[in-house]
């Protein structure tokens, strides 16, 4: 992905407000640009979530069909999460198969999901070894403002969390649909805290300009009780051992706060 | 080549399947200069884990307009082979290789200065010929090592290592194994000499507090890494000045 030009003098700039705690944009070192989230956007789709993080947007639909498992767990679901940089998003993003920026992206974010568990695969068996059901999460990048990272995940679990399945019976080995659904097990609420370093200091959501100054980038994602279930450091630069540990308590903070605004009650 | 899965993977007195402790790296055999037609290249064993790493430039960039004004472009490439696992892989590359063909080339770039050769390609690739665990971490260390076989001048070797979590012990050094029926994987890659952390993942659960223990035991393996990469590149530099002195 070729990158969006930074002027010398803006990118001295942020860096210089960066050193003495302040940000361009006016937000403190730790504070996220405001989250917007509608989700049950798409009817079609079996659940959907549309995110806002300041200008940047993305939307997940979530699609479910009948397939068959993997053949080392005969009897869990399969969940397979994909990410398109949608040309609209950004003049940087070019039509063709996935590169290796959304490639990462998507599995950072299945990581999260797969990891802490969120979806109950071992419910979503029909026959073992024959029919399960399939979760696709697509993630959609619709405005590239920086973080997408944090965006997908939060449109990624707030639209499982909005999944309605359809109800079946199984008749002579096929699945029939009934009338009425059933939510999609989710029993964990994974969320993404991505770091910039920039002039040696730690700042959380980094917009657009920001990445583009960034020397390093770190994502910490941290189930319900707080336990980490992924990490991915990206970015040419590099973080000390400190600045590790600092983004782990700051991660702490920020998740809870984020599943505050994902998962109501 | 279908192997029984075990049942249980570290025994009541902390001793692994391979016989190791908790604590240890599996026995590593690297060797630098093994390939004539690349610029640098090296060769480890990890365990069972076999991995070649050749580099090719500074040269000219192709195409073109990949160029950098600034700097030279480092590429990399991490692929196994389709015999390197017990099922055969398909050899096109796959989106866990294109992933971490990613997070190695940004785990090595911190380390070389790029900026002495604007508009020149770096061309890594890395080829995992057996797999049993850890081979992003073992790809760092032997890739690292073929970019100073190259020549190319560095700020630091980046050695890399994993730890994680394995029944409910913390262990250095993932096998393959031990990583599928474990509970979490944390490679790292590290410059000693600059405290600078290069590559940092993770899969799996863990408590922050058993997150910080197993970087810091990852960081021990990668110290104990950097080590045998420096002995190994004396060795092939040690017998060329003997070569030549004769």
């Amino acid at each position: 992905m070729s990158s969006i030009m930074v002027s010398r003098v803006k990118q001295k700039q942020i860096a210089q407000l960066i050193s003495s705690g302040k940000r361009l944009d006016g937000r403190g070192l730790t504070d996220y640009r405001e989250v917007q989230l509608e989700d049950g956007v798409i009817e079609r789709a079996e659940g959907s979530a549309r995110v806002r993080l300041g200008k940047t947007e993305v939307m997940v639909g979530i699609k479910v069909e009948v397939g068959e498992p993997f053949p080392d767990v005969p009897n869990e679901g399969v969940l397979t999460v994909n990410a398109e940089l949608v040309p609209l998003a950004s003049p940087t993003f070019e039509p063709g198969p996935p590169d290796e920026n959304s490639i990462e992206l998507a599995r950072i974010v299945d990581r999260g999901i797969r990891e802490s568990k969120a979806v109950a695969l071992e419910k979503l068996c029909v026959e073992p070894g024959k029919k399960v059901f399939i979760v696709f999460v697509d993630i959609y990048v619709l405005n590239h403002d920086g973080n997408l990272i944090d965006a997908s995940a939060i449109a990624a679990l707030a639209a499982l969390l909005n999944t309605k399945m359809f109800n079946y019976e199984v008749k002579e080995g096929e699945v029939k649909i009934k009338p009425g659904y059933t939510p999609l097990p989710v029993r964990n609420y994974p969320i993404a805290v991505t770091f910039a370093k920039i002039s040696d200091k730690l700042v959380v959501d980094p917009w657009l300009e920001e990445e583009q100054v960034m020397d390093a980038r770190l994502t910490m994602t941290l189930e319900k009780d707080g336990k980490v279930c992924a990490v991915q450091k990206g970015g040419y630069g590099y973080f000390t051992m400190q600045q590790v540990s600092e983004a782990t308590k700051i991660a702490r903070e920020k998740t809870e706060e984020l599943r505050k605004l994902v998962v109501k009650g | 080549m279908l192997q029984e899965k075990p049942r249980k993977l570290i025994d009541e007195s902390g001793v692994r399947l391979d016989g190791r402790g908790l604590n240890e790296l599996r026995p590593i055999k690297i060797e630098v200069g093994v390939l004539s037609n690349a610029d640098g290249s090296a060769y480890i064993e990890q365990g069972k884990s076999k991995i070649l790493a050749a580099v090719y430039g500074p040269k000219e960039v192709h195409p073109k307009h990949l160029a950098l004004p600034d700097r030279a472009l480092l590429r990399c490439r991490y692929h196994m082979a389709p015999f390197s696992v017990e099922e055969r892989k398909s050899p096109a590359p796959s989106r866990r290789e294109m992933e971490l063909s990613k997070v190695i080339r940004e785990s090595l770039e911190p380390s070389v200065f790029v900026e002495y050769y604007p508009r020149t390609s770096i061309d890594l690739f890395i080829e995992v010929l057996q797999a049993d665990g850890g081979t992003r971490c073992s790809g760092i260390t032997v890739a690292s090592l073929a970019l100073a076989d190259a020549g190319i001048p560095m700020r630091d070797l980046v050695a890399a290592c994993a730890a994680g979590k394995v029944e409910g012990r913390l262990v250095l050094d993932l096998t393959d194994f031990e990583d599928k029926g474990g509970e979490a994987d944390v490679p790292l890659a590290w410059m000693p000499n600059l405290n600078a952390v290069t590559l940092l993942q993770m899969d799996g659960m863990l408590t922050i507090e058993e997150f910080e223990q197993v970087v810091n035991l990852a960081l021990e393996g990668c110290k104990k890494t950097y080590q045998l990469q420096k002995e190994a590149l004396k060795v092939k530099y040690v017998t060329v000045k003997e070569a030549v002195e004769e």
